[in-house]
């Protein structure tokens, strides 16, 4: 459980002044993952916004270690500043305890970079990766990912007279990085800070590979108000779009329940990629993802009750 | 006291491994690179050396964990071929401009499609303006000494750049040669301690890698690029020489052989310069004037030496192992016959492609390009400016 007064004293990894959106979901969970160690940390970032708008050369926000590669091998990266940091520690050219944490949008992660993930996990390199899940290239300008939600009108798969946007489901990564029986699995949300930083501390925590993903507001791709990040964040997780669960050795867990779980349209309506789906025509694929929804959060309530651990 | 012992050009690669006992080593297997990477694993099994290994699941990680290690301060070395080296194209780029001084051996195979294991250079010709060093080896035991070699190349301060040090695929990387290695203690004194200037791991003084870099200094940091590998053709020859007192070995840029007076010359790379040499001797004992250069660090390109030593030369065929599909030649043709435009009497040049996807070069065939050069300079007929060797018409 994350104290917030002794948290608001901990050096900031990441400083103001990066170029990063007002509002940038971005930036929010990488303060409040980097608050989950007080070890030193080396970064490591995936191509995205979050790389391109932290270190335009001559300037870097980052006052600690941070190193970017390309799009799609951030966990490749990663792996081998890992390795290189065992190597040189058996040697005993580095004294000091390190960890390692790379960051990923979901374009890095779910898309282009899930081999250099996959390979990473099993693996078992001791590190922890972030996605920030915005769900669509946003950096590029808001073309469709895998991580897109079904019904979003983004720039690759505009709403239009023949198109109500995105027609397939979001890509289950939760799962497939769990089936790779890591340590340490999470969803979390920067509106839940005790959450989020108590899984970070968590990943840091865990001997082998551990997985955040992490619901990242993009106000510009998703259309809504800057200053309402942490709330359609919030409605995200209320409405069960987005459920805080975690999968800690191979056991399946709810964090937070909602009392009630509020209906999607409360987290689709105030964004203007859902915009087209409230035309009386398209009222039936609001019905289809208020089932999905509810289908997931049946699976993980079955997922959670079994525990899901082979003994 | 240097001993010999029977080792395949993968196998010296492997061994040079052990003696250099790199920190961090990330490959993937590929055919005819794979025995490398065995033998260096079995090195690791049974604790002859101490580095830390990263099986990745693809030549793109294996380059993107190598980028990592190096610049987190780790001495990192790879070794690839053909579309194992295209997979990780992108990151070769990122490395060289990075300029993180990783060492790897690529043996030479036919790029797909259509797929061919086989010997042939057009996976590292295409990587010739990736910033990186590139030595070509004839021999298994030019294998040995350049991967030693090419540690100190790429560390050097004055450089700082990555190197390939290649080998043809399955002719020198499976054939057994008696191969004479130096001993561990000699190889670690010249290696010396890897010593980063801004390792990642230095938390106490963080540095940023990889930043993007837009157009107000983009230019600079490639000029920087283009200048650490003109730098390089002054500082090779400190480390040549040192390597000359440490090993007897004495290298240099290019290896000439019967040259001085040769009339006729055949250029090429690698492996092939041994069935030229062959053909070479026999020539002489007719008295033709025949000679070979063969360029052994192609990246820098060491155009004054390739021009002093072709300029007298009458007729000159230069052989490459790889196409530019409708260029003026294969690129080892096309940049020494732009090294040489400038002079006011220069030879003539013609190209020849051949041995693509490992077809055979026999002594025959050097036979004919020879016998095709004195023609020409008796002005007997022109020759085409691309020849095809070894190809059915």
């Amino acid at each position: 459980m994350a104290n917030i007064k002794e948290l608001a004293k901990q050096p900031e990894g990441l400083s103001g002044g990066h170029r990063l959106c007002a509002g940038c979901g971005a930036s929010i969970v990488v303060r409040q993952v980097l608050m989950g160690t007080k070890d030193p940390v080396v970064v490591g970032s995936a191509t995205g916004c979050l790389e391109v708008a932290t270190t335009i050369y001559p300037y870097t926000a980052w006052k600690i270690p941070f190193i970017h590669n390309a799009f799609e091998n951030v966990a490749a990266t990663i792996s081998g500043v890992e390795t290189a940091y065992r190597a040189l520690k058996k040697k005993g050219k580095i004294k000091k305890d390190i960890k390692f944490v790379a960051f990923g949008g979901d374009g890095g992660t779910y898309d282009i970079g899930l081999q250099s993930l996959s390979g990473a996990l099993e693996r078992g390199h001791n590190f922890v990766y972030v996605c920030y899940d915005n769900g669509a290239y946003m950096n590029t300008g808001i073309q469709r990912s895998s991580a897109t939600p079904k019904g979003a009108s983004t720039t690759t798969t505009p709403a239009g007279e023949a198109s109500y946007g995105k027609v397939q489901l979001r890509k289950d990564l939760t799962s497939i990085v769990a089936a790779h029986h890591i340590p340490y699995v999470a969803q979390a949300s920067a509106s839940h800070w005790n959450d989020l930083i108590t899984k970070a501390e968590k990943a840091f925590k865990v001997d082998g590979p551990a997985f955040l993903n992490v619901i990242s507001m993009c106000h510009r791709g998703w259309r809504f108000p800057q200053q309402d990040t942490i709330k359609i964040s919030k409605l995200a997780v209320e409405t069960g779009f987005w459920p805080l669960i975690e999968i800690e050795n191979g056991m399946w867990k709810f964090n937070y329940k909602p009392k009630e779980r509020k209906p999607v349209v409360e987290f689709l309506k105030p964004q203007g990629r859902f915009k087209h789906l409230f035309k009386e025509e398209n009222r039936h694929i609001l019905d289809e993802i208020q089932k999905d929804i509810d289908n997931n959060w049946a699976r993980l309530e079955h997922f959670c009750e079994a525990g899901c651990k082979v003994t | 006291m240097t001993k010999k012992i029977p080792l395949t050009g993968d196998q010296a690669v492997a061994y040079a491994m052990k003696q250099i006992d790199p920190d961090v080593v990330a490959a993937y297997p590929i055919t005819p690179q794979t025995a490398i990477v065995m033998s260096f694993s079995n090195y690791v099994a049974n604790g002859q050396v101490s580095t830390e290994i990263i099986a990745v699941e693809s030549e793109h990680s294996a380059m993107s964990a190598c980028v990592g290690a190096a610049a987190a301060g780790a001495r990192t070395m790879t070794a690839t071929s053909a579309n194992g080296l295209a997979l990780m194209w992108e990151i070769v780029y990122i490395a060289a401009s990075t300029r993180l001084p990783i060492v790897m051996p690529v043996v030479n195979r036919a790029l797909s499609g259509p797929i061919n294991i086989h010997c042939d250079h057009s996976d590292t010709m295409g990587a010739r303006d990736s910033g990186w060093i590139q030595i070509y080896c004839e021999n298994a035991q030019e294998v040995y000494e350049n991967t030693i070699l090419a540690v100190r190349v790429a560390e050097h301060k004055k450089i700082l750049l990555p190197v390939m040090v290649c080998q043809d695929g399955f002719i020198t990387s499976h054939g057994v040669e008696g191969v004479e290695v130096f001993e561990d203690k000699k190889v670690k004194d010249f290696i010396g301690e890897y010593k980063p200037d801004s390792p990642l791991l230095d938390i106490d003084n963080p540095s940023t890698y990889g930043p993007l870099d837009l157009q107000d200094y983009y230019f600079e940091h490639k000029r920087q690029e283009a200048e650490a590998m003109r730098s390089a053709l002054d500082a090779i020859p400190e480390i040549l020489k040192e390597f000359e007192k440490q090993f007897g070995t004495k290298y240099d840029f290019i290896e000439t052989y019967k040259l001085d007076d040769a009339e006729i010359v055949i250029v090429v790379l690698s492996s092939t310069a041994g069935t030229v040499k062959f053909v070479v001797d026999e020539l002489r004992q007719r008295g033709i004037k025949a000679g070979l250069l063969r360029p052994r660090i192609f990246r820098p390109f060491p155009k004054e030496k390739i021009i002093n030593a072709l300029k007298k030369a009458k007729a000159v065929a230069i052989l490459d192992r790889s196409d530019s599909f409708s260029a003026e030649g294969g690129p080892l043709y096309t940049e020494i016959k732009a090294a040489l435009y400038d002079l006011d009497i220069k030879p003539i040049m013609v190209n020849y492609i051949y041995g693509l996807g490992g077809r055979d070069i026999f002594p025959a065939d050097i036979n004919k390009v020879f016998e095709d050069l004195q023609k020409t300079v008796a002005a007997k007929f022109t020759l085409p400016k691309v020849n095809y060797l070894g190809s059915r018409e």
